[in-house]
């Protein structure tokens, strides 16, 4: 692997016409995709799986290697739901799908591909695989039916039929959630918006976009950004999840420090509701008050209310010039001093500043084989993004920023990026780490906002607590491979993840509810911006009130009086 | 054993990871508020000084980072000073995009000023693609040369260079002074640290003119017209099996 790594920086320069090398290069792996992680992160496995499988046969020597014996689909491995959530238990008011339901939908949406039908036609299980599955591996659902409307109107006869009938719906994006939210728990039925894919219209005075949900966030940004704008969100996954879905799980990301939430940039939506009804609020509007914001409620429902079948959003202008630096530090007090420096001297400019332990980094370089900036190592690292409108006027903010936190010793080391191609490596190693944390087997997330000060306590105390109790270790033997912190700090966002060789229910009893508990006494929230989905629903108590929770739940029962929508979770 | 002084010019060129656009005339690529960054080829060029200074096999006693252009090449020069090139000389020239053959000139006065007697260039840089300046500077200089090197090791004044070549790999051997071009695989450029970063700026920037070298901007070529490439046709998606089978016939392609 070290040696296919080494080659990267020189194979993103392929178009640079060397064609012996590009003939070359087709003998490696896609070594491309180690830099957008979790968004490519199927195909990644698939590629460390054929590269075992190219050793395997090499070593030895024509022996007798039977297909099945090798690692080929991982997935079949993860255990169901409701096998690994036994208190689960399925609703009996739903009805199971049947012959005659497939005929409705297959009448509304033809016969081609936007029914993916396991209850009438033998279609393996393998093909619902990725429907039922989530991308880290550890909930799995048992959908046999896939609906892939391509209009709003679909949709509506969609659930009209299902509320009608008490068919239970679970709407689907890209299926990059971290808390099983996009997945079914039992038997409901897919809601993929995967083919509502239509940029609808773009305004480049106001910077309104408005789009159908089931748009790739890479593809909306790479269609604003033909006309200069910005989609104000941006994450590891891009290249995989939905703005619908962005939206119905109020996604934060990396540049929210800059552009702001959900909450604030979505101006209008169209929804669909259980029974049908079109709530059709799709406006292009700053200001609107009239009455109560209702669009408001289905940003961040994950698809418990209504299903987002498309959205009006504003983009900012996008900055031409952009810089990023990597910093490394010896101490969490001197992470907190540069970030205020970096507030005060950067101000306008500065549009993430992003936290990452040492322990994270380690992992993400034993995970992609990548060679980090920095020479030595250091307990902590942040990297910086700058963007603005001039890049003299910037470059002279940064060099004066970088030469005051040097100078005074805030940070001990730094690279700041010459070009492209090491601005993006520089981001590769914060967005690196999510895939990396589940590499070696298994990982648990915990999504916490933690008051800056304290933020990094927690990692130091959960580490303690797995060195104490004996599941931490360098060998196989133990579960527990590395406890990593890394985040945006720029929002007090921590990512807490334990890597794991294998999901272990000792691990999870060891961290749960402590964790929670830990952030409940510093009034911090269990969930900053990944959601409540399946993994975090029983623990919402920790971060809202009783009262709270029962105007919540008469919000669902008026909006889902029959519960179909996206059930067994949320709250 | 002599004490390397290597000289390297480096040239700042639209950023790699930017896609390049013609402009309105059709008489050159856009360069106007594009990213620009220092020619791939150049930065290993003094990666592999730095990293011959670093080995310590021959000594290296100075390390010259070259560049002639606008005002702005300052910049990929001070790059190249924070990856370790010791000082630099920058040959102002707002105008004319100069050609390779009068790059070569101005570099074969460098080396005989400086009294080079190593010079890594890049095999081509990525704006023209010319693949010329370091032949002809072998030419001018009547030095020994190794184009497009992916290893190379010098001790006792002697250069091996190991090139790839089709299906296999070619060693040549020659003594100082010598030119070598580097290629893809030769090392991975390093980042320029704060600490250098900052050192950088204190080390020496000449500024010189074309005059100063007795050298002219004319030009032998004159470029008739730049054009995009054909749009790709775009590919259709099908639906299922039976889509493709049906759009397969209609191909005759079954």
């Amino acid at each position: 692997m070290p040696v296919i790594h080494r080659a990267i920086p020189a194979l993103r320069r392929l178009r640079l016409s060397n064609t012996a090398f590009q003939q070359q290069s087709r003998l490696q792996p896609r070594p491309a995709q180690v830099l957008r992680p979790a968004s490519q992160i199927v195909q990644l496995r698939h590629q460390h799986n054929n590269t075992e499988k190219a050793e395997a046969s090499t070593s030895a020597g024509g022996a007798d290697h039977s297909p099945q014996e090798q690692p080929d689909r991982p997935q079949s491995k993860i255990k169901y739901t409701s096998e690994s959530y036994p208190n689960l238990k399925r609703d009996s008011r739903f009805k199971e799908v049947t012959a005659d339901d497939v005929k409705f939908f297959r009448g509304l949406l033809g016969e081609g591909s936007a029914v993916l039908d396991g209850v009438t036609q033998k279609t393996g299980e393998e093909d619902f695989e990725a429907y039922n599955a989530d991308w880290m591996r550890k909930y799995r659902g048992q959908c046999r039916l896939v609906l892939k409307p391509e209009t709003t109107e679909h949709v509506s006869k969609i659930l009209k039929y299902c509320n009608d009938n008490l068919l239970a719906v679970t709407p689907q994006g890209g299926n990059t959630g971290l808390v099983g939210g996009s997945v079914p728990v039992f038997d409901e039925i897919v809601l993929s918006l995967s083919k509502l894919n239509t940029v609808r219209s773009f305004d480049d005075v106001s910077g309104v976009l408005v789009a159908d949900a089931g748009v790739i966030l890479q593809q909306a940004d790479d269609y604003v950004a033909q006309h200069n704008h910005i989609f104000p969100l941006d994450l590891g996954a891009k290249g995989t999840c939905q703005i619908g879905a962005n939206v119905a799980t109020n996604a934060g990301g990396l540049r929210l420090l800059r552009y702001g939430s959900m909450h604030g940039n979505i101006l209008g939506l169209e929804v669909v509701l259980p029974d049908g009804t079109v709530m059709d609020d799709l406006g292009t509007l700053r200001k609107n008050n009239t009455g109560y914001d209702l669009k408001q409620l289905f940003i961040g429902a994950e698809g418990t209310i209504g299903v987002i079948t498309a959205i009006s959003i504003l983009c900012p202008q996008r900055s031409p010039a952009v810089n990023v630096a990597y910093f490394g530090l010896e101490s969490y007090e001197k992470v907190q001093e540069a970030f205020k420096e970096a507030k005060k001297q950067l101000s306008e400019i500065l549009s993430a500043f992003e936290l990452m332990d040492h322990q994270s980094q380690d992992l993400y370089r034993q995970a992609s084989g990548a060679k980090l900036p920095l020479e030595n190592d250091y307990p902590f690292y942040c990297l910086i993004e700058t963007s603005g409108s001039n890049t003299d006027h910037d470059s002279e903010k940064l060099n004066n920023f970088l030469e005051h936190v040097m100078g005074e010793e805030i940070v001990q080391d730094g690279v700041v990026a010459q070009d492209e191609t090491q601005l993006q490596s520089l981001w590769a190693c914060r967005e690196g780490i999510s895939e990396a944390g589940q590499h070696f087997g298994g990982v648990y997330k915990y999504d916490l906002s933690i008051p800056l000060g304290q933020l990094y306590d927690l990692v130091i105390e959960t580490r303690e607590r797995f060195q104490k109790n004996g599941l931490m270790g360098d060998s196989d033997d133990f579960p527990v491979k590395e406890v990593i912190g890394y985040g945006h700090m720029g929002d007090s966002n921590l990512h807490l993840n334990v890597a794991t060789r294998r999901y272990d229910k000792e691990v999870e009893k060891a961290i749960e509810p402590w964790v929670y508990e830990w952030v409940s006494k510093r009034n911090g929230s269990i969930s900053a911006e990944h959601g409540l989905g399946l993994a975090k629903k029983e623990f919402i108590g920790y971060s809202r009130s009783e009262t709270m929770i029962a105007l919540m739940k008469g919000v669902k029962g008026l909006y889902d009086p029959n519960g179909i929508m996206n059930p067994y979770k949320y709250i | 054993m002599s004490k390397l002084r290597i000289l390297v010019p480096v040239k700042r060129v639209i950023d790699y990871a930017v896609k390049p656009r013609v402009n309105k005339a059709q008489t050159a690529v856009e360069t106007n508020g594009v990213k620009h960054s220092m020619n791939p080829f150049d930065e290993l060029s003094i990666e592999e000084a730095v990293r011959l200074r670093e080995r310590k096999k021959q000594p290296v006693e100075d390390i010259l980072a070259f560049s002639a252009g606008p005002a702005k090449s300052q910049d990929i020069l001070r790059t190249a000073m924070a990856m370790g090139a010791d000082r630099g000389i920058h040959v102002v020239e707002e105008k004319t995009e100069l050609e390779p053959l009068s790059v070569a000139k101005l570099l074969q006065k460098v080396a005989e000023q400086e009294k080079s007697n190593l010079i890594i260039l890049g095999k081509q840089s990525i704006d023209d693609d010319a693949n010329q300046t370091g032949q002809m500077l072998a030419g001018l200089l009547n030095w020994p040369q190794a184009t497009q090197a992916s290893k190379v090791e010098i001790e006792n004044d002697e250069c091996t260079v190991t090139r790839e070549v089709d299906g296999g790999v070619e060693t040549l051997k020659a003594k100082l002074p010598m030119i070598i071009t580097t290629d893809l695989r030769l090392n991975e450029p390093r980042y320029a640290s704060l600490p250098n970063i900052m050192k950088a700026k204190k080390k020496p920037l000449e500024k010189k003119t074309l005059a100063d070298f007795g050298v002219s901007s004319e030009k032998r070529l004159k470029t008739l017209k730049v054009e995009e490439p054909a749009a790709r046709q775009g590919g259709g998606k099908v639906d299922d099996v039976d889509g493709m089978i049906g759009k397969l016939k209609e191909l005759g392609a079954i």
